[in-house]
């Protein structure tokens, strides 16, 4: 019983914590702007920054799974919905950023249809947002086992969101290098442990 | 038997400071005098007297400027695409103090009949510097207004005596990875050293600019230090920086960006509205500095609004194919 409480107290400071360090990015951000810290071009590192933040939460959202299996620890699944959910909010905030602080809601209509990079932007938004919906323990019991393969939405859109990201590279593609590294990384660790068609999103296995 | 008698003023050769120490310690006391006159009145001590570089003696020429308000010095000097340094916007003021500029020549090759090695100095001493304020329209849709000190392109062409070979006239940039962190990045595209050029009718428009100095001062390093390209009527990528080699060619030159993407970037990169780059349109652009929530976008105008000047370099060309 005494373990049980702890637990389930553990688990909570765990949460807030996670809770806390997700919330960083958007801190630095918050208190950059506040110093008028950004320089000439804020809304494009707001933009940007954004849209990294949204990037490596889902990475690590990613991450849970593999984690639980090196570790042997399956404490780690507790924390995957709020991850997941921050991805999806800073998603959310990176595309009212680059609405608002650079497009202006100014040729909306040409930037979603003749820009590739904006596209494959889109695609990996709108992949997530069904996540996010279904993300409730009531919704869980809703779809059933249609749960499971809808949310391998993921993967396919931590690859658009990477796609987005590399066609904006103008020559020095480092950085998209390394998170493909890791994004394949994490792919593949699944791929082996469950097989290529755990990967596959709305197909019941 | 000639014996030659000093004169009581004479003053053996070796006492005679030579030109450039001479030079600098009057910049050097004209500086001391000019702090310290500054600090004996308090309140006097202006901003621009702590910004880096040396004073430069200029003229304005209002006749080539424009009357638009120039960039905060900050927003020109920490907002800097200079991949040399890194593809960040702030990686160039960061890590463009790894590049020595100290002695700096250029080299003079090909078809002209000045060439050789120049020492920086010797390039610019015949030449009295300007100040010119103007728009620079970055690819990537923003721009900024900039007040350049340094000299018309033309002028130090001239000097260097082009012959009728000389058709284009090629640019390029220091190559260093030593001191250039961004030339030792594994997963960079350009193959070094960055290199430009401009067809030598564009190069010998009085709008082209051979700029040394910004707000007054020296450039910062992540400007371009000691000696850049400005043409403003083109994409500012064109506009290339720390230039080491200058070369009068036959034929066209590939530019960097040519090479890495031809079918984004084409050789004459004019500023215009009406033909996109592939992955976004080149109609509007954001003037910076940009407030935080409200974008500052403003109409591009063709060839970034000196068509008057050269507007007739390209009569005649299509330039939806020669973009």
């Amino acid at each position: 019983m005494a373990s049980a409480v702890a637990n389930k107290w553990r688990g909570i400071v765990g949460k807030c914590l996670v809770f806390g360090l997700a919330l960083l990015p958007l801190g630095f951000l918050v208190a950059d702007i506040v110093n008028a810290n950004l320089g000439p071009d804020p809304g494009q590192v707001i933009t940007e920054a954004l849209g990294i933040a949204a990037f490596q939460l889902l990475l690590v959202t990613l991450a849970i799974t593999p984690l639980k299996k090196v570790t042997g620890w399956s404490g780690w699944l507790r924390y995957r919905r709020m991850l997941g959910l921050f991805a999806f909010f800073y998603a959310a905030l990176h595309l009212l950023a680059f609405l608002q602080l650079i497009l202006g809601w100014m040729d909306l209509w040409a930037t979603f249809t003749k820009r590739p990079y904006i596209i494959a932007g889109a695609a990996a938004f709108l992949a997530m947002v069904p996540l996010a919906i279904t993300s409730t323990r009531r919704m869980m019991k809703r779809t059933g086992r249609w749960w499971k393969p809808l949310h391998r939405l993921i993967y396919p859109a931590a690859i658009l969101a990477w796609v987005h990201f590399l066609w904006q590279a103008r020559s020095d593609i480092t950085e998209m290098v390394v998170y493909a590294v890791i994004l394949a990384g994490l792919l593949v660790v699944r791929a082996r442990w469950f097989g290529v068609s755990s990967l596959v999103p709305l197909k019941r296995t | 038997m000639f014996i030659k008698q000093r004169p009581s003023w004479s003053v053996p050769e070796s006492e005679v400071t030579p030109e450039s120490i001479y030079l600098n310690r009057r910049k050097f006391m004209t500086g001391a005098i000019a702090s310290a006159a500054a600090l004996s009145i308090p309140g006097l001590v202006r901003a621009e007297d702590t910004r880096p570089g040396t004073v430069l003696d200029y003229k304005a020429a209002p006749q080539f400027s424009t009357d638009e308000k120039p960039a905060p010095y900050d927003a020109i000097t920490t907002y800097n695409n200079f991949y040399e340094f890194g593809t960040g916007k702030q990686d160039p003021s960061r890590y463009a103090s790894e590049m020595s500029v100290d002695t700096w020549s250029v080299e003079v090759e090909g078809a002209c009949a000045n060439p050789g090695k120049y020492a920086l100095e010797d390039l610019l001493k015949p030449h009295q510097y300007q100040e010119r304020i103007y728009r620079l329209r970055c690819v990537e849709a923003w721009s900024m207004v900039i007040p350049w000190v340094g000299v018309p392109l033309a002028e130090v062409i001239k000097r260097l005596e082009p012959n009728s070979d000389a058709k284009f006239v090629y640019f390029e940039t220091l190559n260093a990875p030593e001191q250039m962190r961004g030339q030792r990045s594994l997963f960079s595209t350009i193959d070094w050293p960055y290199r430009e050029g401009l067809r030598m009718d564009e190069a010998m428009n009085e709008l082209s600019f051979l700029a040394v100095g910004l707000y007054g001062k020296t450039l910062p390093n992540q400007n371009g230090a000691p000696i850049r390209l400005v043409v403003p009527w083109k994409y500012g990528f064109k506009s290339i920086k720390s230039i080491v080699r200058i070369r009068f060619m036959k034929e066209q030159p590939k530019s960097s960006w040519e090479m890495i993407a031809p079918s984004e970037y084409g050789f004459y990169a004019n500023v215009n509205p009406e033909v996109d780059h592939p992955r976004w349109s080149q109609k509007m652009e954001r003037r910076l500095p940009s407030g935080v929530f409200r974008p500052n976008w403003i109409e591009t105008e063709k060839f970034n609004g000196y068509g008057e000047q050269v507007a007739g370099l390209y009569k005649g060309m299509d330039l939806s194919r020669y973009y």
